[in-house]
């Protein structure tokens, strides 16, 4: 078998694990991907460690010598096709191997990879699902339609302000305010029966479900450091809603 | 009931497929994992306002349910778990309970609203205790096979 120089091989686990940690996979998955890569190259000694905005990688190649490099990650989004697909590739390598430039290719590729639906496909999916909650939290078929709106243009004004300022609690704090606001004004107006349900459905489109569901799988696999942080994280958020829509209420 | 319980599996289908496409789920298991959330809310309701069962009671069994099925879902497709427990899971978050604690605060009423905080702390352990149940199980249940492949990292 051809051996290829550890540091190439670093490098394209190293760019795995920054498309990974982007786009929303858990800590666990990193290291274990990470690790496989590796491994498949007959690397010894490796040891990987991520928390979510850091990961560090340390391996020992065939000349013996040790390799670490460090990554600092700052921006993180949820595209979970692009974890899919990283997945997909670290598999094929234990098959079989490529070499460390096909696979950086590859990488590439994935990285470019256009998401499957644009910008206003998705807020007006978010809109359609923000319009069935209140239906799932004991509201009827009237406060649909004014749960769709102030759920469609909240999250429309969150994903402006967070590009904008780049401050997610500054955010989320305003759109939920916002859509206490809408839910309270439909209300005057006579659209709907019930601002609390109206309120709740709309609100769902900020709730941290990545966050909750990646930590509680995190902890579980013993990877404290990171479920921690990435708890504190879905309460910063929830109480960056509770905020919004207290601010609201106060006045009510 | 039939009629109700068809309208709760749309709408809890409809706002799964959202935010399946808010997080960019591969179109081609959008379907599935959609199929595990709704699955899994009308579970949740059916135990908790049907047998009129605690809240965390439904919650817990539906977060088992939806993990369960994401795992059996991940393996057909080839796929990381996540990609289906993420949008299945969401209509089980206490959004509610949350949102009624911060009313009573703000009202000033604190014993309410610390039964609405007690609520929605018990179901998102709920949820916790389902989805970590699960992994346990699979662990447990197949810890032979891990082992042969040189698997270091555990989920």
């Amino acid at each position: 078998m051809e051996s290829y120089p550890a540091a190439d091989i670093l490098d394209v686990c190293v760019e795995a694990g920054r498309v990974m940690l982007e786009n929303g996979a858990e800590t666990y998955r990193v290291e274990d991907t990470l690790y496989r890569i590796a491994k498949s190259y007959d690397l010894v000694y490796i040891n990987v460690f991520v928390v979510p905005t850091a990961l560090i990688l340390t391996v020992q190649g065939r000349d013996k010598q040790d390799h670490t490099e460090l990554l600092r990650m700052t921006d993180r989004q949820t595209n979970l096709e692009k974890v899919a697909k990283v997945n997909d590739l670290s598999r094929q390598l234990s098959q079989q191997i490529l070499s460390p430039d096909e696979v950086k290719d590859k990488l590439k590729e994935i990285k470019y990879t256009p998401r499957n639906f644009k910008q206003w496909q998705r807020n007006l999916a978010i809109a359609c699902a923000c319009g069935c909650f209140p239906l799932l939290f004991g509201g009827t078929y009237e406060d649909m339609l004014p749960s769709f709106i102030a759920g469609g243009l909240g999250h429309m004004l969150f994903d402006f302000v967070n590009r904008w300022t780049n401050v997610s609690f500054f955010a989320e704090m305003l759109a939920a305010f916002f859509i206490g606001l809408c839910a309270v004004l439909f209300i005057s107006l006579g659209l709907g029966n019930n601002v609390d349900t109206i309120i709740i459905g709309s609100v769902m489109c900020l709730v941290p479900g990545m966050a909750i569901t990646n930590s509680f799988r995190d902890l579980m696999a013993g990877h404290l450091l990171a479920g921690v942080a990435v708890v504190a994280k879905a309460l910063l958020t929830a109480g960056a809603i509770g905020i919004g829509i207290a601010m609201v209420l106060t006045f009510l | 009931m039939l009629l109700d319980y068809t309208t709760y599996f749309l709408a809890a289908f409809i706002a799964t497929i959202g935010f399946g496409i808010l997080y960019n789920v591969p179109t081609r298991t959008i379907l599935a994992s959609s199929l595990a959330g709704a699955t899994g809310w009308v579970v949740y309701h059916y135990l908790s306002f049907q047998l009129d069962l605690d809240y965390f009671v439904g919650a817990g069994a539906a977060a088992f349910l939806v993990a369960n099925c994401s795992q059996w879902f991940a393996r057909y497709y080839r796929m990381p778990v996540i990609v289906f427990a993420i949008p299945g899971i969401i209509p089980l978050v206490p959004g509610g309970s949350a949102y009624n604690m911060m009313r009573s605060f703000i009202e000033g009423n604190s014993d309410l609203a610390f039964m609405y905080a007690t609520e929605t702390f018990l179901v998102s352990g709920a949820i916790a205790l389902g989805l970590s149940v699960n992994s346990g199980l699979l662990q447990a249940l197949s810890s032979r096979t891990l082992g042969k492949r040189d698997k270091r990292y555990l989920p």
